[in-house]
């Protein structure tokens, strides 16, 4: 398996998400300007702030050339991974539903979180030990799940809300508690916390680990 | 043509900017403000204003969380 991680003016977190998918395939950069991406198996839009969030976190990001190629790429059912400013862009390109908003405690937050794997049979999360929370760092000054309310039931009803905050961590003020969701077809995912950052017990915890080994699964399986 | 797109967030939705200017307001002796919203004001000259629209919805303003209102300004009231 190969995995792409994009590089825009601005990530910081590029090179944390090839180490993490590195220990379980073949990476690869792929810079903002290019549109080929290298015959991947898998995308990962990585943390940062790409362009500098001018305008809105991801807003510039989602006309990069390269994003126009993940966007072909996720609708031939390409697997793709949004981490924290991925994940905004990812909703600002229209992959994933809703808006990440500033943090309602108006601060950039560093904390640990544990996750509740809300959905465990997806191509995200098919490693996670069911029940089990996941504690992953997040990061972000933008981070607050937005959407209306009829999107937000439709989100729950189609099993589409992956993973939440327990609801005395949610410090960003994310609706539900959501802190990271899937796309209506299962092949476009992403989060707010830093799955990357969590894959060396050095750090703490290796939890984030699980989403790469999912991802791992999903296109092994799809060889098969 | 000059024209401004005034971005604000959408009724209901919590604006930590806003509160955060209210909350400073009184140390400075100011009472009695509340409902702080605050926006973008995007000025840009235009050659097709009818593109406006388009600009505003697809990149000036996300309209998921935010609303935007289009301005013309006429080359003499501008100068």
């Amino acid at each position: 398996m190969k995995t792409g991680i994009l590089r825009f003016p601005g990530s910081c977190d590029e090179v944390d998400a090839q180490l993490a998918a590195a220990l379980v395939g073949d990476t690869v950069l792929l810079w903002h300007g290019d549109r080929d991406l290298q015959d991947v198996d898998a995308v990962i839009v990585p943390g940062g702030f790409s362009y500098g969030d001018y305008l809105r976190a991801g807003a510039i990001a989602r006309f990069s050339p390269v994003m126009e190629s993940v966007i072909e790429f996720a609708g031939d059912g390409g697997l793709v991974l949004g981490i924290c400013n991925g994940f905004q862009v990812l909703c600002e390109a229209g992959l994933l539903p809703g808006a990440l908003l500033p943090n309602a405690n108006r601060r950039f937050t560093f904390r640990q979180v544990e996750l509740e794997v809300v959905e465990g049979d997806t191509k995200f999360t098919s490693a996670c030990p069911p029940g089990e929370l996941l504690s992953i760092p997040a990061k972000h000054g933008s981070g607050r799940f937005y959407a209306d309310e009829a999107t937000l039931n439709q989100l729950e009803e189609d099993g589409q809300v992956v993973v939440r905050y327990r609801p005395e961590q949610n410090f960003n003020g994310s609706l539900r508690d959501i802190a990271g969701v899937r796309n209506a077809a299962g092949n476009v995912f992403g989060l707010m916390p830093h799955p990357e950052h969590a894959v060396d017990a050095l750090t703490g915890s290796t939890d984030g680990l699980r989403i790469f080994e999912s991802i791992r699964s999903a296109v092994e399986g799809a060889h098969v | 043509m000059r024209a401004r797109v005034l971005v604000r967030p959408k009724q209901g939705i919590l604006d930590p900017q806003g509160v955060a200017v209210e909350r400073a307001l009184p140390a400075l002796g100011f009472k009695g403000v509340s409902d702080v919203r605050i926006g973008r004001l995007v000025e840009l000259e235009i050659e097709n204003p009818a593109e406006l629209e388009a600009i505003s919805s697809q990149l000036l303003a996300n309209p998921l969380i935010e609303d935007f209102e289009i301005e013309l300004l006429d080359d003499a009231a501008a100068a």
